[in-house]
């Protein structure tokens, strides 16, 4: 018992400091900034490492989940509910955020039931083009010109919040008999049906999960930079975060963390590049495929985000034991 | 009814060719059942229908009384028909216990919310698989090696690791697509032992494709013989050695073939 | 009528330069089964490739297209031959993921040289003919023409050529073909060679016909041709082909209906649509999984 509150502990502190960390003035904006993106990079890591890492597809889409997060966290905040008191209207402009870009989710997850491979990358694409270009068509949220004067909602505490959400809430997904079904799946599909797993279903809550958090990070985001235009979800938005997924880790929490971590900091530090930045991420990303394509952390997590498992010592009567030495081939 | 499994003027086409023509076969419950048949008589075709993989052009399948013809592979595995693959096909990058617990799995009650917010019941059932999961391997002598890559196995290991995974399905018919490939014969003969013990613990049917002869001879109360798609005989084992038909098909000397 | 045989031309001319690009990708996809994601970019630099050139030395058209896609043709050897080889076993992820960076590098290197769209100078003097009321001018008939001549090239080097036997041997059994004495990796070069001279050539094509070039082309354009040949069934040449002339056709039925921010929305939805009921495209056929 002891050691199943401690994590909790932690995480509690940790909430806890991130909440009084701009009150105490030890962290100016700038850092602010940087730590509200890592976290939400975090999240959309994780969550399209759910698809692409555990499950083994190759989605393109994500940056399109996550527009759709941010636009309808947006149009609560700033059109229908401009004057609600915020402490209350956030969290729920996230959830449906959140919840907008999971019911997305759902269409995608469930033609993924037909098509592997290719043919589920180009749809994803097909997705991500729409979703963009379908925003660029629709004069309520401003059009190509997207949606100003976003009002700054996002803190470090809830940046940190839904990020712990997030990974806990995969992480229990990822050890669950619907984690195992969708390694399944990535080993091999033909082998998991006919070992029992019920692949549709694990395919649609593997792709609802990953959506719906790539929305909460995109409402996260539109209410740090106030400001949104679709052409923030493109393909070079999805491209950062699949970068993010393989250099962290295919297949990893800690992995998720890990690129986060390393491209949000690599993001800003290429700042004076200007648009030079954008090749380097994808350079990266060439040279991650032809020389460590699992990332650092490939199918493999630190032992303290695993949930442990009580296995029971296992000791043999000694008649049992000759029984089988005889037997097994 | 003594009749697990019963095929009705099963056919199946890919295109111009017919890889199944009006096989009508039946397994009865508890019996060791043997298909053979030189390559390319249908054999794997004929796994693949019955558990689901692809859907038969015509015809019907009864498994313990049901249709399953058109059933998708999961539900049909639910069912109690488990199976083992010619080429081994284990989740290698994964452990050797998940290989066992995915398919245990299929027997827990876990709904996605329960996963997802990791519910002491859903805490409760992984407990239950872990443990059930911990004590088949150990009863194959696998239970030491939970832990390890099930890539990194070495080769009668990963077949038995295929056997304990359809195991863990609970089934009542188990088909097992040419368990003893690639082993000497003396290998096979001891899988035969190993066979006849797995048949006789968990009271199961089983319908096996073979090559080893003398381990189907020795194996199974009944043979069925394919060729091109068609059952060109069947019977006791004694009676199919002596068939003349058969002995044409392929049964040239005993022993394998190449 | 007038109005629809005119844009029956402006869907011909579009058409054929997606087809161009389009034939780039299906042809990649059918030697291995790849998706060169980087062929938009490809064609987009054959837009600059052009630019390049006339500003170097001005030289008449037909000198201008066969150096570009000289010039394109070798680039796309040398994608092939550093970032494609390599992967050639990998999992099939990772070699789509490295054609999308190898894409991104392009188009962004070029933005960062020319962050600008850029006006392409004439190549030719545009001559426009009218009869019974339809304007076609002599830039049409020379696009069209051009493409058309282009794929008529091909589809005699593929079916009537030793080389082209060679190539569809690759396509269909890329392991085995070695073993009977085709050299599969210059097969392969070649191909991609082919495949993106032509979309080089598209890139000139295009850059004359709507004389603005960006670094964006290769996704605005590149990808839409992709989408063609998708539509038609990747892998098949006839496919990409229909898949170019139907998207045209509806791109430019679009563009007359509604504003011209909906052509992608379109295309896409469009692509989508077929999918959904033809998930292999139009002409495409399904591979099945073997157990």
């Amino acid at each position: 018992m002891k050691s199943r509150l401690l994590p909790l502990g932690l995480l509690l502190v940790g909430l806890i400091v991130a909440a009084i960390l701009p009150a105490t003035g030890l962290v100016n904006d700038y850092l602010q900034f940087v730590l509200i993106s890592v976290a939400i990079n975090a999240i959309l890591c994780v969550s399209l490492n759910l698809v692409n890492g555990w499950m083994g597809e190759f989605s393109v889409g994500h940056a399109g989940f996550m527009a759709l997060g941010a636009y309808a966290s947006s149009i609560l905040t700033v059109k229908l509910f401009p004057t609600a008191p915020t402490a209350l209207l956030f969290p729920v402009a996230v959830l449906i955020g959140g919840g907008v870009a999971g019911l997305a989710g759902i269409p995608v997850g469930i033609l993924s039931f037909k098509t592997r491979g290719d043919y589920l990358a180009i749809i994803t694409l097909a997705f991500l083009m729409i979703v963009k270009s379908g925003l660029e068509n629709i004069p309520y949220t401003g059009g190509p010109r997207g949606m100003l004067g976003i009002p700054r909602l996002t803190t470090v505490a809830w940046a940190y919040f839904w990020c712990v959400v997030a990974f806990w809430v995969i992480r229990n997904l990822v050890y669950s008999k619907y984690g195992r079904g969708i390694s399944a799946i990535r080993e091999d599909e033909i082998a998991a049906e006919a070992m029992g797993v019920n692949t549709r279903q694990a395919k649609l809550v593997a792709f609802v999960t990953s959506s719906f958090f790539a929305g909460v990070a995109g409402a996260l985001f539109a209410h740090q930079l106030q400001f949104i235009n679709p052409s923030s979800f493109d393909i070079l938005k999805s491209t950062e975060i699949l970068v993010m997924v393989y250099l962290g880790g295919v297949a990893s929490l800690g992995g998720s963390l890990l690129g986060a971590g390393f491209v949000t900091i690599l993001t800003q530090c290429l700042q004076p590049l200007g648009t030079w930045r954008m090749v380097v991420l994808p350079s990266l990303l060439v040279i991650l495929m032809l020389f460590r394509p699992g990332g650092i952390m490939g199918y493999r997590d630190w032992s303290w985000l695993k949930p442990r498992l009580s296995i029971k010592p296992r000791g043999k009567s000694s008649e049992e034991s000759q029984e089988q030495e005889k037997i097994t081939p | 009814m003594s009749a697990l499994l019963q095929t009705r003027n099963l056919t199946r086409q890919f295109g111009g060719l017919r890889a199944i023509g009006d096989l009508s076969l039946t397994v009865d419950r508890g019996e060791i059942l043997g298909v053979i048949g030189p390559n390319g008589a249908g054999k794997t075709t004929l796994f693949n229908l019955l558990t689901g993989i692809y859907p038969p052009s015509s015809g019907e399948i009864l498994f313990d009384g049901i249709s399953i013809a058109g059933l998708r592979p999961s539900e049909i595995a639910r069912h109690g028909m488990a199976r083992t693959f010619q080429n081994i096909r284990l989740f290698r990058q994964l452990s050797v216990l998940e290989n066992v617990r995915i398919a245990y799995d299929s027997q827990i009650v876990c709904s996605p919310p329960d996963a997802l917010l990791r519910t002491p019941r859903a805490r409760l059932r992984e407990k239950e698989s872990i443990n059930a999961s911990l004590e088949l391997l150990d009863l194959f002598q696998l239970g030491s090696l939970a832990e390890d890559r099930a890539g990194d196995l070495s080769y009668g290991a990963q077949r038995r690791l295929e056997i304990v995974r359809a195991l863990a399905l609970k089934p009542s018919l188990l088909l097992l697509d040419e368990p003893a490939a690639g082993m000497n014969p003396s290998e096979a003969m001891q899988l035969t032992d190993f066979l006849r013990w797995v048949h006789g613990k968990f009271s199961l049917t089983i319908v096996l494709i073979e090559h080893h002869m003398q381990m189907v001879m020795a194996l199974c109360d009944r043979i069925e013989v394919l060729e091109f798609g068609v059952r060109i005989a069947g019977g006791k084992p004694e009676e199919v050695k002596a068939n003349p038909r058969v002995i044409e098909a392929y049964l040239g000397t005993e022993g394998d073939l190449p | 009528m007038k109005y629809l045989i005119q844009q029956a031309i402006n869907a011909l001319q579009l058409g054929s330069i997606y087809a161009l690009i389009a034939l780039g990708y299906s042809m990649v996809y059918g030697v291995l089964t790849m998706i060169n994601f980087a062929h938009g970019d490809v064609f987009m630099l054959g837009a600059f490739f052009c630019l390049l050139l006339i500003a170097i030395v001005p030289v008449p058209f037909w000198l201008a297209l066969i150096v570009v896609m000289g010039a394109t043709a070798m680039l796309g050897t040398l994608i092939e031959r550093f970032a494609y080889r390599p992967l050639r076993n990998a999992p099939r992820v990772s070699a789509i993921i490295t054609a999308l960076g190898c894409g991104l590098v392009i188009q962004n290197t070029t933005l960062g040289l020319s962050p600008y769209a850029r006006p392409m100078p004439h190549l030719l003097e545009n001559v426009t003919y009218q009869f019974s009321g339809i304007t076609i001018t002599l830039l049409q008939i020379i696009i069209i023409g051009v493409s058309v001549g282009l794929m008529l090239v091909l589809d005699f080097l593929i079916r009537k050529t030793s080389f082209g036997m060679a190539m569809r041997a690759v396509a269909s059994d890329r392991a085995t073909v070695p073993l009977l004495g085709v050299p599969a990796n210059e097969v392969i070069a070649i191909t991609f060679a082919i495949g993106a001279a032509l979309g080089g050539a598209a890139g000139l094509l295009y850059g004359m016909a709507y004389p603005v070039v960006s670094a964006a082309m290769g996704i605005s354009v590149g990808w839409k041709a992709f989408v063609a040949a998708v539509i038609g069934g990747i892998g098949n040449m006839r496919g990409a082909v229909l898949g170019a002339f139907i998207l045209g056709a509806v791109e430019v039925m679009t563009v007359a209906v509604l504003p011209s921010t909906y052509r992608d929305l379109i295309a896409y939805s469009l692509l989508l649509l077929i999918l959904v009921f033809k998930p292999h495209g139009l002409l495409g056929k399904p591979t099945l999984q073997k157990a």
